[in-house]
């Protein structure tokens, strides 16, 4: 625990430092398109790392499994509900702490017998904020305010269960007593989307989730993409465009990059490949997740070689015909 | 309670259906809740709507295709419209939800609702899933809990407040800072607990059809009140076991 006793968390950072940190991002238009392995090298150790979709709804899986395979460090991750990239985040040892409202691959797969490890044993700080806390904290962070106030998590004992020490106030102008919900500006988001540009112009259907205020909160993005579009084809629909390329750091192309959890429009949650891995876990622990990492994320020579392993890639490819 | 007609999930589903109200903005959770709402909108309740925290607003879930979660595309079915989590959750901070349905591992007498930690958070004994929109739900609307009836869930102290009841009773939810919402009602297999000012202590206000108070006494931790006026629910119709059963053919939900 020695480690990891000196993080700060949610590092709510001074404004001057926060707008400073954007001024020397190169945020003009430019071509960001890259490999994953280029993308994901963008993460340093130590860093506050922020993941799109929730639970198995377009996930960033192809970034997460590559952030892993590079062997990150000393991770601060932050999701509103996890699913099954937060038990292999934990499991393959990226992960000093662990920010959600909510964990496990899914309500009809039980109990993840891999947090449960982590938090029973002490080994992960583990920080459980109510849903729309996360929420309002990354919109706080993409705002550029320190905090938020809200009306939730007064009265529960989730204030005294965090590291970081809550505040409240009496509000000036009702007498309301309101918590004040600090701002979450991550250090990388890691967001993975339908179609994008080379600039990292992103548009994505179905659920919004909190992409976009994760995306204007944090110092940089890294975007996967099922598919890079024409600029042209951006410029004709801006309106379904939720994510601006300045804000984005990052583009890679990865065809089932969310598997196997779903992508709208493209392709289902992979249900029978995320009840095998609960079935494995629910035997094994930690070590059977250990095994699965192994076999699923180091031992394939890239992401294609994953969706082979899992028997997915004949309905991602089919999904892009 | 083992009754040869139906199943302890199917009771709590068919109770939890009958706490909707046609014209309603609810809150809901996947499992009894979800189940719950979908039988309500095919009998009494067609114009019910239906809230869930990935961010949907309006669903009708489709039988045969029960979403494992609340924030993935099945759980979108013929939805009116597709928010973000924090801006769904944020209307019902705004006042327009009518009820909010949670579930959790423990309740005490206060109606707060344990879905975190089984022993001292510091050094648990199981880590649970956790509040996902639980909290909130809880700390913003009027909130139907649904538990099943047993000494281990029905608690005198429960081990963390994940979702704030009536705090420690009197006044003190309110003074927290919780000035709306509350728990409304705890719908069990067994019974239909209500919460009233000024104490706002679990009473029994029904029993379900075969139960006896003995029953209910004995399978939870503090010794429950009985409302002068006990009703007993009447048994789920055919009709409405029909209905459940058609909307989870694969048991997924219903065990």
């Amino acid at each position: 625990m020695g480690k990891i006793a000196y993080q700060k968390a949610p590092d709510v950072p001074s404004y001057i430092d926060l707008r400073a940190r954007l001024t020397v991002r190169n945020r003009g238009l430019r071509d960001k398109v890259m490999s994953l392995p280029d993308a994901l090298s963008l993460v340093k150790d130590g860093d506050h790392v922020a993941i799109g979709g929730n639970t198995f709804s377009r996930t960033p899986f192809a970034a997460v499994w590559e952030m892993i395979r590079q062997k990150r460090k000393n991770l601060t991750i932050s999701r509103s509900i996890t699913s099954t990239e937060g038990d292999l985040l934990l499991a393959s040892g990226c992960v000093d702490k662990y920010m959600t409202s909510w964990f496990g691959q899914g309500i009809v797969w039980g109990l993840s017998r891999v947090l449960r490890d982590y938090v029973e044993n002490k080994k992960v700080i583990y920080e459980e904020w109510s849903h729309m806390s996360l929420g309002m904290m990354y919109r706080a962070g993409a705002m550029g305010v320190p905090f938020v106030p809200t009306r939730v998590m007064m009265g529960s004992s989730l204030p005294e269960a965090l590291r970081t020490k809550l505040e409240t106030i009496s509000c000036p102008y009702t007498g309301d007593e309101l918590l004040l919900l600090p701002a979450l500006n991550p250090k990388v988001a890691l967001i993975h989307v339908q179609r994008a540009d080379k600039y990292g112009n992103a548009q994505y259907d179905g659920l919004p989730f909190m992409d976009n205020d994760m995306a204007m909160a944090a110092d940089r993005v890294i975007l996967t993409t099922e598919k890079i579009i024409d600029n042209d084809d951006i410029r004709a629909t801006p309106e379904h465009t939720r994510i601006p390329f300045m804000a984005v750091d990052a583009v890679v192309e990865v065809p089932g990059g969310s598997a196997p959890h779903e992508c709208a429009g493209y392709y289902d949650p992979f249900y029978p490949q995320m009840g095998t891995y609960a079935a494995l876990t629910r035997k094994g622990g930690v070590a059977a997740a250990q095994e699965f990492i192994q076999n699923n994320v180091y031992a394939p020579d890239n992401w294609d070689g994953f969706l082979g392993n899992m028997d997915m890639a004949s309905i991602v490819s089919e999904s892009h015909r | 309670m083992t009754n040869p007609d139906y199943t302890t999930l199917e009771l709590l589903s068919i109770m939890c259906s009958r706490s909707m109200v046609d014209g309603h903005i609810v809150f809901a959770g996947v499992g009894v809740p979800l189940l719950g709402a979908t039988v309500a909108q095919q009998t009494h309740a067609p114009s019910l709507t239906i809230l869930f925290e990935g961010g949907i607003v309006g669903p009708f879930i489709q039988p045969g295709r029960l979403p494992p979660s609340t924030n993935e595309m099945r759980t979108a079915e013929k939805a009116n419209m597709l928010l973000s989590p924090t801006d769904v959750l944020a209307l019902m901070q705004r006042g327009y939800v009518d009820i909010g349905f949670i579930g959790g591992a423990q309740i005490d007498e206060y109606a707060n609702v344990n879905s975190s930690y089984i022993g001292p958070h510091k050094s648990p004994l199981t880590r649970l899933p956790g509040t996902g929109g639980g909290n909130d739900i809880a700390s913003l609307a009027d909130t139907i809990v649904i538990m099943p009836h047993t000494k281990r869930r029905i608690v005198n102290e429960v081990d963390f407040i994940t979702s704030p009841g009536y705090c420690q009773g009197g006044s003190s939810r309110k003074d927290s800072g919780l000035i709306a919402g509350g728990v409304k009602r705890i719908i069990t297999d067994l019974c239909i607990f209500e919460c009233h000012a000024p104490g706002y202590k679990l009473v029994v206000t029904a029993m379900h059809p075969g139960v006896t108070k003995e029953q209910i006494a004995e399978n939870m931790q503090f010794a429950p009140t009985f409302a002068n006026e006990l009703e007993i629910s009447d048994a789920p119709t055919n009709e409405e076991l029909d209905i459940l059963r058609n909307i989870d053919p694969d048991r997924m939900y219903l065990g």
